[in-house]
C-alpha cells in the first residue's frame, strides 16, 4: 500500500447505497488473519459472492463496465464496527479514495491512517457523479489533495472538499501518526509525572 | 463559562496541542483483543519498540472465541492461530492477559468494569467501536483502529480532533417493562444511525439517573450506532457503590481521594453544549428494529414506515433493506414469528440481564420451535449466575446457557444464525450478515427478547409480566 496520495484521474466504482456499515465492506468471518494483507479477496464479500461463492452478476463490482481506484457511495458510508479490516480491504483492493456525502468517525480515520482519502462531498456533488457515470461508466473523476478539488472530467463540475491540514501533509508527504507520537516522549513522560492518579 | 463534564475530562488529558496538529491526548486504559491487536504489535516489531506503558493495557480474549468447550483447542485453525498470537504477543510484550480459561475471562467490555479497571475520569480506548460502554462510568472511552492501537502501545497516546458536544436528556421515569435497552434504542430510532457523527454524548436525566451501572452501561454502548464518539453520564453515587471493593478499584486513603475527585465530575451549570436533545421516558415503550441499520426501529406495538413515508433519496436503501428482511413496508412485527433468541453480547450479558431473564422465565418453557442461546459476559458473570441458581431456571426453560464470549453478536466464531432465519437479538446491530450470512435480526431488550423466546413470536413483554 502506497504510503504517499497527492493526486489522480480515474474512472470510478458507483455504489448509491445509503449507511454501508464495515459488516458489509468486510464481514467478520473474514477477520481471522494477523497480517494487513489479502483482504481486497473479501472486499464486500456477501454482496459480490452468492452463498456457492459464484458472483453476483447484479452487484457493481462484478459489472466489467465499471473499475478504477475511486469508489463512490452514499452518506454515511463506514458505519459500524472500527475495524481497520474495512480500510485495509479497500486499500488491497486497490482503491484510493472513497467518496461520499457523510463517513462515519473511525472509518474516516483508518482511512486516513491507512493512506486512502475519504472525501465528503455535498449531497448534489455526489448525485452529480452518479449521474456522469450512469451517462458514461467511462467517466472520470480528477482528485488532487494540494489543492482540495474533486472533478468530474466529462462535465468540468468541480467541488473543494475540506481536510485537516495536519492530515493532508501526512498523506502529501507519507507521515505517520506514530512517528510524530514518538517525537513527543518528553512531553508525555512529563505529563505522567504531573497526574499522581491513573485517570 | 462552565464546562461540560467531556471537556473538564478531555482537557486534563491532553498532553499537547500544538497548532496545526490533533491533540495528543494520554490514555489511562487500553483494552485490547485478539481481532485488531495482532498487526498493531507487528507494527511495533518493524520498529523495534516495545510497549510504553505495559501495565495500563489489558488483554483478553472474546471476539472470536468459541461458547462451548472452551477447555479444549479451538477447532477452526484460523481462529485457534488468532487467539494464539494474543498469547504470545501478551507473553512478549509483557501486558496481562485474561485469556481463555482464566476466571476473568470474558468481552472486553463487561470485564473491565467489573474488575474495577474502568473507573471515572479516565480516557479508555479499545480497537472496538463499543468501547463508549465505559462511559457509563463518567469516563472518556471511545473505539479505535489497529493503526491507533500501535500508537496507544508505543506512546500511551492518541491523535485526536476534540469532538463537538450534545446532551440527550431523558426526563421522567420509565414505564414498567420498558429497560435501557429500550431508551438507546428509542434515541437512535428518533435521531437515525448517523444522528451523533461528530459528537460526544452526555446521557443525562432523571430516567438516566435512576437507572443501574449495568442499565448506563447499555445506553452508553450503543452510543456509536447513532454515530457518536462516544457517550458519558456523569457518576454518582450508584457508580461509586458499584465500583467500591472491585479487584482493581483504589482502596483505602486512595479511594477517599479518588472519590474526592470523581465528585468533581459533572457538568457545570453554565456549561454549553452544541445541541442538546430531550425526550420523555413515558413515550417510550419496548422496541424492536425491523430494518438493516440500528436507526430501523420502532415500538413493539408499531408498524414498519410505509414507502409514502420515506424520503425519495433514501426509498432504494429502505426498500433494499426490508428486502433482506423478508418483511413488508407498512406491516407489524408484533405477532412475527422468531427461529433464534439470543440474549448476549458487550450492550445485554452482564448479571443484572441473566437475572431480569431468569425472573421472567422462571416457571416458562420455551416455544419448541426456537432456539435459545444465553451468553454470559464474562466468566465472572457466568459463575454468579450458577452460584444463584440462573442456569437451572434457563435449563428448565429450554435456554442453553454458554460460555463466555462474543458469539452470535458479530458471528465470528460458529455461532451463527442460519440464512435466511429470524433472530431476536439483545446485541447492538442488525447489519446484513451480522449474525451470519443471510440471518435477519430484530434487536430488542433482554425483556422482549425472553418474551419471544416464550412465546415463539415478537411479543408484547408488557402485557406478560
Amino acid at each position: 500500500m502506497s504510503k504517499i496520495f497527492k493526486s489522480l484521474v480515474s474512472t470510478v466504482i458507483p455504489l448509491p447505497i445509503e449507511n454501508i456499515d464495515t459488516d458489509q465492506i468486510i464481514p467478520a468471518r473474514f477477520l481471522k488473519a494477523t497480517t494487513r494483507e489479502g483482504f481486497g479477496e473479501n472486499l464486500f464479500r456477501d454482496w459480490r459472492f452468492d452463498e456457492n461463492n459464484q458472483p453476483k452478476q447484479d452487484f457493481v463490482f462484478n459489472n466489467p463496465i465499471y473499475s478504477g481506484q475511486v469508489l463512490v457511495a452514499g452518506k454515511n458510508f463506514g458505519c459500524g464496527s472500527s475495524r481497520e479490516h474495512a480500510a485495509w480491504a479497500i486499500g488491497d483492493f486497490g482503491l484510493k479514495v472513497v467518496v461520499s456525502s457523510f463517513f462515519a468517525d473511525i472509518f474516516k480515520n483508518n482511512a486516513l491512517n491507512n493512506f486512502i482519502l475519504p472525501i465528503t462531498v455535498s449531497d448534489a456533488f455526489l448525485h452529480k457523479i452518479f449521474q456522469a457515470v450512469e451517462a458514461d461508466p467511462k467517466a472520470a473523476v480528477e482528485v488532487n489533495l494540494e489543492e482540495q478539488f474533486i472533478a468530474i472530467k466529462s462535465t468540468g463540475e468541480k467541488e473543494s472538499f475540506d481536510i485537516n491540514q495536519y492530515k493532508k501533509t501526512c498523506l502529501l508527504n507519507g507521515y505517520d501518526d506514530i512517528d510524530y507520537l514518538l517525537s513527543l516522549r518528553n512531553e508525555i513522560e512529563q505529563y505522567e509525572t504531573s497526574r499522581p492518579f491513573n485517570f | 463559562m462552565g464546562k461540560t463534564l467531556f471537556d473538564k475530562i478531555w482537557d486534563g488529558h491532553v498532553v499537547t496541542s500544538r497548532p496545526g496538529h490533533p491533540d495528543a491526548v494520554y490514555i489511562n486504559t487500553h483494552f485490547i483483543h485478539e481481532v485488531t491487536s495482532p498487526q498493531a504489535f507487528d507494527g511495533l516489531r518493524k520498529r523495534n519498540i516495545p510497549v510504553f506503558r505495559p501495565n495500563k493495557t489489558r488483554a483478553t480474549a472474546d471476539h472470536n472465541v468459541p461458547t462451548v468447550d472452551q477447555h479444549l483447542p479451538i477447532k477452526e485453525a484460523l481462529s485457534r492461530h488468532q487467539v494464539e498470537m494474543l498469547t504470545k504477543n501478551t507473553a512478549e510484550f509483557g501486558v496481562e492477559l485474561y485469556g481463555l480459561g482464566h476466571r476473568y475471562q470474558g468481552i472486553v467490555h463487561v470485564i473491565g468494569p467489573e474488575l474495577g479497571i474502568t473507573l471515572p475520569g479516565m480516557t479508555i480506548v479499545c480497537g472496538d467501536s463499543h468501547t463508549s460502554t465505559h462511559g457509563a462510568f463518567g469516563a472518556i472511552a471511545f473505539g479505535i483502529g489497529t493503526s491507533e492501537v500501535e500508537q496507544v502501545l508505543a506512546t500511551q497516546c492518541i491523535l485526536q480532533y476534540k469532538p463537538k458536544r450534545m446532551k440527550i436528556e431523558i426526563t421522567g421515569q420509565l414505564k414498567k417493562g420498558v429497560l435501557s435497552k429500550d431508551i438507546i434504542l428509542y434515541i437512535i430510532a428518533k435521531i437515525s444511525a448517523s444522528g451523533a457523527t461528530g459528537y460526544f454524548v452526555e446521557y443525562a436525566g432523571e430516567a438516566i439517573r435512576s437507572l443501574s451501572m449495568e442499565a448506563r452501561m447499555t445506553i452508553c454502548n450503543m452510543s456509536i450506532e447513532m454515530g457518536a464518539r462516544g457517550g458519558l453520564i456523569a457518576p454518582d453515587h450508584v457508580t461509586f457503590d458499584y465500583i467500591k471493593g472491585r479487584e482493581f478499584a483504589p482502596q483505602g486513603a486512595a479511594w477517599d481521594q479518588a472519590l474526592d475527585y470523581w465528585k468533581t465530575l459533572y457538568t457545570d451549570v453554565d456549561a454549553e453544549f452544541d445541541k442538546v436533545l430531550v425526550f420523555k421516558a413515558e413515550d417510550i415503550e419496548p422496541q424492536v428494529t425491523y430494518g438493516t441499520n440500528p436507526g430501523m426501529g420502532m415500538g413493539v406495538t408499531e408498524h414498519i414506515p410505509g414507502l409514502s413515508d420515506i424520503e425519495d433519496g433514501e426509498r432504494p436503501s429502505f426498500t433494499k433493506s426490508l428486502e433482506y428482511m423478508g418483511l413488508e413496508a407498512g406491516s407489524q412485527l408484533l405477532g412475527k414469528k422468531v427461529d433464534y433468541v439470543f440474549i448476549g453480547s458487550c450492550t445485554n450479558s452482564r448479571i443484572e440481564d441473566l437475572r431480569l431473564v431468569a425472573d421472567f422465565v422462571k416457571g416458562k418453557k420455551k416455544s419448541d420451535d426456537v432456539t435459545v442461546w444465553i451468553v454470559p459476559g464474562s466468566k465472572q458473570v457466568e459463575a454468579q449466575a450458577i452460584e444463584e441458581g440462573i442456569d437451572k431456571v434457563f435449563e428448565a426453560a429450554g435456554f442453553q446457557l454458554r460460555q463466555p464470549g462474543c458469539s452470535a453478536c458479530l458471528a465470528m466464531n460458529e455461532d451463527k444464525i442460519p440464512a435466511g432465519k429470524y433472530c431476536i437479538s439483545t446485541s447492538n446491530r442488525n447489519f446484513e450478515g451480522r449474525q451470519g450470512p443471510n440471518a435477519r435480526t430484530f434487536l430488542a431488550s433482554p425483556l422482549t427478547a425472553a418474551a419471544a423466546a416464550i412465546t415463539g413470536i415478537v411479543s408484547d413483554v408488557r402485557e406478560m409480566i
